[in-house]
């Protein structure tokens, strides 16, 4: 004989006000097994659980309903409840009548009838529901960071810290992100190099880390705790353990056509090369797209010249396993292609740069030695035209819908440098707003203004003609002035949109976590989950999330090693016990179940059955691991026989709910 | 009246004057821009305020090409060059008079007049 | 088909629990409305419906049965929607055959950020069913409440 307690939440006025709550309770108190029915103003609250406390402790119940918001935000705490007054915390159920009733519902009549019968779907539910109880499962004390910038360097340095092994997988031959190409940063004007540096040496001398450089993540398999990875380690043709990086390989090798991607192709590389000087791993690596040897047979320089004998023409990809509790994305970004904006005369002109080249062309470390020279003839530039927004807050599908955030502020660095270093170059900015959010970011764009004598003009850039003299006509508007300008530049920079690397997508797919429409990964809750995703055990540092600054990207690296610590220092956790089962007798061993299941959580086990003639008989069963099962009910509908049932939502238990339901 | 002739204006051109974000991408882009006293990224902010009278009144809405190069280049899809176009609509309509009865048109028609020809003046000339 | 203005469809909605009831709890927080007539189970994931009570709610007289998951590729259980897009083709080529209306079932994907979809989505497919008229062809007349 079942005895269920029901209790109605007015939640305020948040459901009272479009529901009738005294209604409610009093129509659910008619149901079959239902011995008391209550409602009360904050059923969340102290007093509001200890209502339901006392019930079952006073009333004997053995199911509690809580007609409410969504399980989603308080299932847990009526749980909790319940089971402090030693009822199993699996025989309480919750009807949403708030996000899914009063809330949307305008009319108090129907929306009344409705949350009755959503009360009433849940008493017939509850009838039914079985005490559980959770498992637990291991956790393997290892963490994974996707992504060797300084957003996985950041995480992977906390995380070591607590004491917990680490891996980087980065997809370039050096770790360093972005961050190793980009000259200074606002709003110190740090040198880049000079602030990240130590940490990539800290990275890869600290014992708890392992760089897995030049790597791409496979495969992923597993759940929270226990992720099994395949990680595959490209070919990079030279041994890094006896690489020494003297770089004498890459002085030597003849083929020196090679467009350098460090300096966005402004200048070339060799066919072996050491990405940047202070590159870590600091290992050669061949290109196998222009290496003479590796595409003809020919040449083989720069074995002959290693005194260390790393060279290895033969090496192929290699995948390597391992297990791991927590995977940490840091997959950073890309500036956007601008093949789509003809009007910029990106592809044209030379001179038309992306501000990450002109980052480069800056840089002591870059193609001209950190002077400000034009690409075309290497002459100086006298004038410079920054253009922003160029493919963001853009509504088609040229270009991306949100602000980059991070263009205004290194546009306002980039005039400021240039004005410093060469007080004669005039440098011109058009925008539409300047957005300068951080500590310390507006005063450092009013320097630009007031100190370096920028010209900041409110409008936008329609046209670029490189002219024939070598010099290039940018067609402006003056919005303010209500002028067309005509401005003979010598070079235009491009604040070009950014955009998550391209990895990302099939990354996600293969974590299972959800991304949106722009490829950054969501996180659970936008305001109080930042940086966890939806995805158990799955955490979300830097600019993957979405557009952020070298300040932010810090703090939530760390808040990202923050929340792996926090899952790493358990040694088990509890599983979800909502997990299928099989029964026996019904079970005729097809493996129709095993096939579908996405965690490989079923097998198959041969069990002796007592026949009624008194002999045994051994039959193959499904037998399901409840530590691995998670609960996804896929098995449930492939059982031809009905055999799999689903514990939390079991065939009767959901067909109870439909019933209560129709009329 | 004002608000009439706004909204008229918006119905025919089918622009939702709301998502300009006021970059002055159209105007830097324009080829008439030295001739125009009222320029497309202000035509956008005119209508958007319901001043359509002065605009109706201006020779900028005559020095328009229709080259679509605002519309190609507008990154918040505003299309100015049709609510200019919506505008000369407007000022031909309310000049009253019917220039145009359907039952004209046979006469007029040559095999080098472009249908367009005949569609626009419909809508332009037409009561 | 003579369609009573006054009957007002009983709708059954399966929400998977990572997606599509987030995206319902979303669409109420931000107050956007759809009708009544819709009510919703949770289910952990699409893949949990088993197309037996799709057919046992019009048996009991729903006029109309929506299924909806996440988005191919973000089910929070890896496959589970693939399940749930295949069973459903097979379901209404059962349904065709059987001639039942096929716009009285319908799979719907909505990820948790799209509160403004779902309430469109039931508003929408209320519609459709309210157009259709009450469910007679599979409602058993034995399940009827007294």
């Amino acid at each position: 004989m079942q005895r269920i307690g029901v209790f109605v939440c007015h939640c305020g006025t948040n459901i009272a006000a479009t529901v009738d709550v005294k209604a409610v309770a009093e129509a659910l108190g008619h149901e079959p097994g239902v011995v008391i029915s209550q409602d009360y103003q904050y059923m969340c609250s102290e007093s509001g659980q200890e209502l339901v406390k006392s019930a079952i402790r006073e009333q004997k119940l053995t199911g509690v309903v809580i007609c409410s918001c969504s399980p989603r935000m308080h299932e847990n705490t009526f749980r909790k409840a319940a089971a402090s007054a030693g009822l199993n915390p699996y025989l309480v159920e919750i009807a949403n009548i708030r996000e899914q009733c009063s809330w949307i519902h305008k009319d108090i009549a129907t929306a009344t009838d409705k949350a009755i019968i959503l009360g009433k779907a849940a008493v017939a539910k509850v009838h039914l529901n079985t005490p559980l109880s959770s498992m637990e499962s291991p956790v393997v004390k290892r963490a994974l960071v996707i992504g060797g910038g300084i957003a996985g360097i950041q995480t992977a340095l906390d995380i070591a810290e607590a004491g917990f092994d680490v891996d980087i997988v980065e997809k370039q031959p050096t770790i360093g992100g972005k961050m190793a190409q980009i000259d200074k940063t606002f709003p110190t004007l740090d040198c880049a190099a000079c602030i990240l540096t130590p940490k990539m040496v800290e990275a890869s001398q600290n014992e708890h880390i392992t760089i897995h450089s030049f790597s791409e993540v496979a495969d992923v398999k597993g759940f929270v705790g226990n992720f099994t990875v395949k990680i595959k380690k490209k070919a990079r043709y030279v041994d890094e353990t006896k690489c020494t990086g003297c770089g004498l390989c890459t002085e030597k090798c003849p083929m020196k056509k090679v467009p350098n991607e460090f300096n966005m192709g402004l200048d070339n590389r060799s066919a072996v090369y050491i990405p940047f000087a202070q590159a870590v791993p600091k290992v050669a690596t061949i290109d196998p797209n222009y290496c003479m040897m590796l595409r003809s047979g020919k040449c083989g320089v720069c074995s002959k010249v290693c005194s260390a004998g790393a060279i290895d023409y033969k090496q192929q990809d290699t995948f390597i396993e391992q297990k791991y509790g927590a995977i940490v994305v840091a997959t950073g970004f890309n500036p956007i292609n601008l093949d789509k904006y003809d009007e910029f005369a990106y592809n044209q002109c030379p001179d038309v740069v992306t501000s990450l080249e002109l980052e480069r062309l800056m840089n002591a470390a870059g193609p001209n030695g950190g002077t400000l020279l034009r690409p075309s003839d290497k002459s100086h530039p006298h004038t410079i035209v920054f253009v922003q927004c160029v493919g963001s807050r853009c509504d088609d599908e040229k270009g991306k819908p949100y602000c980059s955030k991070i263009c205004c502020m290194y546009t306002a660095k980039h005039a400021m440098l240039i004005r410093e270093k060469y007080p004669d170059t005039e440098v011109y900015v058009f925008y539409i707003d300047v957005r300068t959010p951080g500590k310390n970011f507006d005063e450092f764009y009013r320097r630009a203004v007031e100190q370096y004598n920028v010209h900041y003009i409110k409008g936008m850039v329609g046209k670029v003609t490189p002219k024939s003299d070598g010099k290039i006509d940018v067609q402006a508007s003056d919005l303010l002035a209500n002028e067309q300008l005509h401005i003979d530049a010598d070079m235009v920079v491009l604040a070009a949109a950014i955009e998550p690397d391209k990895t990302a997508r099939p990354l996600a797919t293969m974590l299972t976590t959800q991304m949106d429409t722009n490829d950054f990964f969501t996180e659970a809750h936008p305001k109080l989950r930042p940086v966890e995703s939806a995805t158990a055990g799955i955490f979300l540092s830097g600019a993957c999330q979405g557009p952020k600054d070298i300040p932010e990207t810090v703090a939530q690296g760390s808040a990202a090693a923050a929340k792996a610590i926090g899952l790493l220092c358990k040694n088990s956790i509890t599983c979800n016990p909502c997990v299928a089962h099989s029964d026996e007798l019904m079970c005729n061993g097809c493996s129709s179940c095993e096939k579908v299941c996405p965690y490989g959580a079923i097998t198959y086990i041969d069990k002796e059955f007592r026949m009624p003639d008194r002999t045994t008989k051994v039959r193959r069963v499904a037998s399901v691991n409840p530590a691995v099962c998670q609960g996804c009910g896929a098995c449930t509908v492939a059982c031809p026989s009905g055999a799999m049932d689903l514990s939390g939502f079991s065939n009767s238990q959901i067909m109870a709910e439909v019933d209560a339901i129709c009329k | 009246m004002n608000k009439n002739l706004k909204e008229q204006v918006l119905r025919s051109s089918g622009v939702n004057v709301l998502k300009c974000m006021r970059c002055g991408k159209c105007s830097g882009t324009c080829p008439s821009y030295g001739e125009m006293e009222y320029h497309p990224h202000q035509f956008v902010y005119m209508v958007e305020n319901g001043d359509i009278e002065t605009l109706m009144k201006s020779e900028s809405i005559y020095k328009c090409l229709t080259c679509f190069a605002c519309v190609d280049r507008c990154p918040r899809g505003v299309e100015p060059a049709k609510v200019v176009e919506a505008v000369r609509l407007a000022a031909v309509r309310q000049q009253g008079n019917n220039h145009l009865e359907p039952s004209e048109i046979p006469a007029l028609l040559d095999e080098d007049l472009p249908q367009q020809a005949i569609v626009t003046a419909m809508r332009k000339y037409a009561k | 088909m003579q369609v009573n203005e006054n009957f007002e469809p009983v709708i059954v909605a399966f929400c998977c629990n990572w997606c599509s009831y987030a995206g319902a709890d979303l669409s109420g927080t931000n107050r956007l409305n759809y009708p009544t007539n819709v009510k919703i189970i949770r289910v952990p994931c699409s893949c949990r419906v088993n197309p037996m009570f799709i057919l046992r709610a019009f048996q009991k007289g729903a006029d109309g049965v929506i299924i909806c998951g996440c988005h191919p590729g973000d089910c929070h259980y890896t496959s589970g929607n693939y399940f749930t897009r295949r069973r459903i083709t097979l379901l209404y080529s059962m349904l065709d055959f059987l001639g039942i209306e096929r716009n009285r079932t319908r799979l719907e994907w909505v990820s948790a950020a799209e509160g403004a979809k779902f309430a469109a989505t039931m508003e929408q497919f209320t519609a459709d069913v309210k157009a259709l008229g009450p469910n007679r062809r599979l409602e058993d007349l034995r399940c009827r409440k007294q």
